[in-house]
């Protein structure tokens, strides 16, 4: 680990003033950030430590909603009667992610500003364009098994790990940040992740030197929640492809529906074209074909991931036709 | 109050008679080799970062450390207190070996930095047992053969005390049916679920369920 120094933030503005400096970094679970200080892929000269402050708590919004404070582990989050009873499908995705010690450290901000984990960028011996700007992608025609199959770029093929995001992204979940001054700007989940493109280090809509204060939710919307997650092993792994689903279906025939995806991409991946062809659709193979082909648009692999095309296809059939048995 | 104070710069030699008492040859051992060898990778061609001050208060009693602020909470466990009952076996967070409760929740010690815990207090394998007696998850373990070699063995004791606390307090997991009810019964896939953090590289995990199983219904 390289030397920093190590300072406890008073207050949001102070931890964004101190964050904007060059080096510096802010830590509140720490268990992405530590790991990757050992490794040397993170090195930041001046740690700020947030987790005195006082964002912990999860509050009812005016209008229906809840705000989660940046602080909340993922574990209370899970766990809250709140989200349990409204949210299913956050508390059913966090449940599914990491492990429970784990849990109970990483925090909502921190979850959404956790970093790949693509080998390549994880091995300081090979290119990465994400790691090392302009150094290549070794994925490309590496080991690409967990890699992504939308969205990516000559210049990155990693996807975002969370599983909290995805379904955050069905939620339609807003990002709230602050500044040193003081500003507070809003960052809709949609636009918070970035594809790489051909900037690839630069993973979020975070300005620098914002700091994240909370997450808020809507009022949660009509219909059943689920949150599936395909992976290599029962627990404790990363997800080969997720599916974060809110189904409002009544007699085989779907209202509206909700699908956003996990494992495919930099981002949690949501395509309205999908959710319109289920939209006062019939809940059958065709309206689920339908909707697939709309997700998987533009769908590429690179050799080892070339499954998760069909496997995303088979986890939405799934899903739907569980959500819609009746 | 009794107080052992560490210092940032390494002291290969510096032995102090309690840490004799307390540790017997072989933790001696580990504590006389320079600290700079044990404590993971450090850039020597810089200079150390200023040192920082920590106050925890471990199993129960308080202690006082200057640290190298690079110090993770495993490292100042093994390192500089020579608890070395919890273990260091991926140091990344991904096998639970080092397993430690932190103001009685469950956390895995090397994914976090000692002075982030200033004030507060860790419980580790070696605060369980009162005297001679067992805690009932210590003695459950032993009857039920809930391990091999035993490297995991004080990370998944020490995660199953969490667990059930979790579990008591309503907490619900990824296997849990219905997340809208308080508690779940906590069957074997519940045991296993919870428990996945804790990896076996001996396989004990069916005398793990039965010892956990076992203590869950033990007032503890």
């Amino acid at each position: 680990m390289k030397a920093f120094t190590y300072q406890r933030a008073d207050s949001t503005t102070q931890a964004a003033a101190a964050a904007i400096k060059p080096g510096a970094k802010i830590i509140a679970g720490g268990t992405n950030l530590l790991d990757l200080m050992k490794l040397q892929i993170e090195t930041p000269s001046a740690l700020v430590d947030i987790n005195r402050l006082p964002l912990d708590k999860i509050e009812e919004a005016p209008d229906g909603g809840l705000r989660i404070g940046a602080l909340v582990r993922n574990s209370d989050l899970a766990a809250d009667p709140r989200v349990r009873q409204r949210y299913g499908v956050l508390s059913r995705a966090l449940l599914a992610g990491a492990s429970a010690q784990l849990r109970n450290k990483a925090t909502t901000g921190g979850n959404l500003l956790q970093r790949t984990r693509c080998y390549y960028f994880y091995d300081v011996t090979k290119p990465c364009n994400k790691r090392n700007p302009g150094s290549g992608c070794a994925a490309l025609a590496g080991f690409n098994r967990i890699h992504a199959i939308l969205g990516a770029s000559d210049h990155c093929i990693a996807t975002h790990p969370s599983d909290m995001a995805v379904a955050m992204r069905a939620l339609d979940a807003n990002v709230e940040t602050v500044n040193r001054e003081g500003d507070t700007n809003v960052i809709p989940i949609a636009e918070f992740h970035r594809l790489p493109g051909t900037t690839p280090e630069i993973e979020t809509s975070l300005k620098p030197g914002a700091i994240i204060t909370a997450v808020t939710l809507p009022p949660p919307p009509q219909g059943v929640q689920v949150y599936r997650k395909v992976r290599d092993r029962a627990s404790y792994a990363f997800a080969l492809v997720s599916v974060a689903a809110i189904v409002d279906s009544t007699r085989s025939r779907i209202r509206s529906a909700r699908l956003a995806f996990g494992g495919l991409a930099s981002k949690p991946w949501r395509v309205a074209q999908a959710e319109q062809r289920l939209a006062d659709a019939p809940a059958n193979t065709a309206a689920f074909n339908a909707a697939a082909n709309a997700v998987l648009e533009g769908a590429r692999g690179f050799g080892g991931n070339d499954f998760k095309i069909p496997l995303t296809r088979r986890t939405l059939h799934g899903v739907l036709a569980e959500m819609t048995r009746t | 109050m009794d107080q052992h104070e560490s210092n940032a710069e390494p002291k290969p030699f510096e032995v102090t008679r309690r840490t004799v008492v307390e540790t017997g040859t072989t933790a001696l051992l580990l504590a006389t080799l320079p600290r700079a060898a044990l404590a993971g990778p450090v850039d020597d061609n810089e200079p150390p970062p200023p040192p920082v001050t920590v106050e925890l208060r471990i199993n129960g009693r308080p202690h006082s450390l200057t640290l190298d602020s690079r110090t993770t909470l495993l490292d100042a466990l093994r390192e500089h207190l020579v608890l070395t009952g919890s273990k260091k076996g991926c140091d990344h967070g991904q096998c639970g070996a080092c397993t430690v409760l932190i103001e009685g929740r469950r956390i895995n010690s090397c994914l976090t930095l000692a002075v982030m815990h200033d004030g507060q207090s860790v419980t580790t394998i070696e605060g369980l047992a009162e005297g001679d007696n067992l805690h009932p998850l210590q003695a459950a373990f032993v009857e039920h053969e809930g391990f091999q070699c035993g490297y995991c063995t004080s990370g998944q004791i020490c995660s199953a005390i969490g667990m059930l606390a979790e579990s008591r307090r309503g907490m619900p997991s990824y296997v849990t049916e219905d997340l809208t009810q308080p508690a779940a019964e906590l069957t074997d896939a519940e045991i296993r679920e919870r428990m996945s953090g804790n990896i076996c590289r001996c396989a004990a995990y069916p005398n793990i369920v039965a010892a956990i199983k076992q203590a869950a219904g033990t007032p503890t």
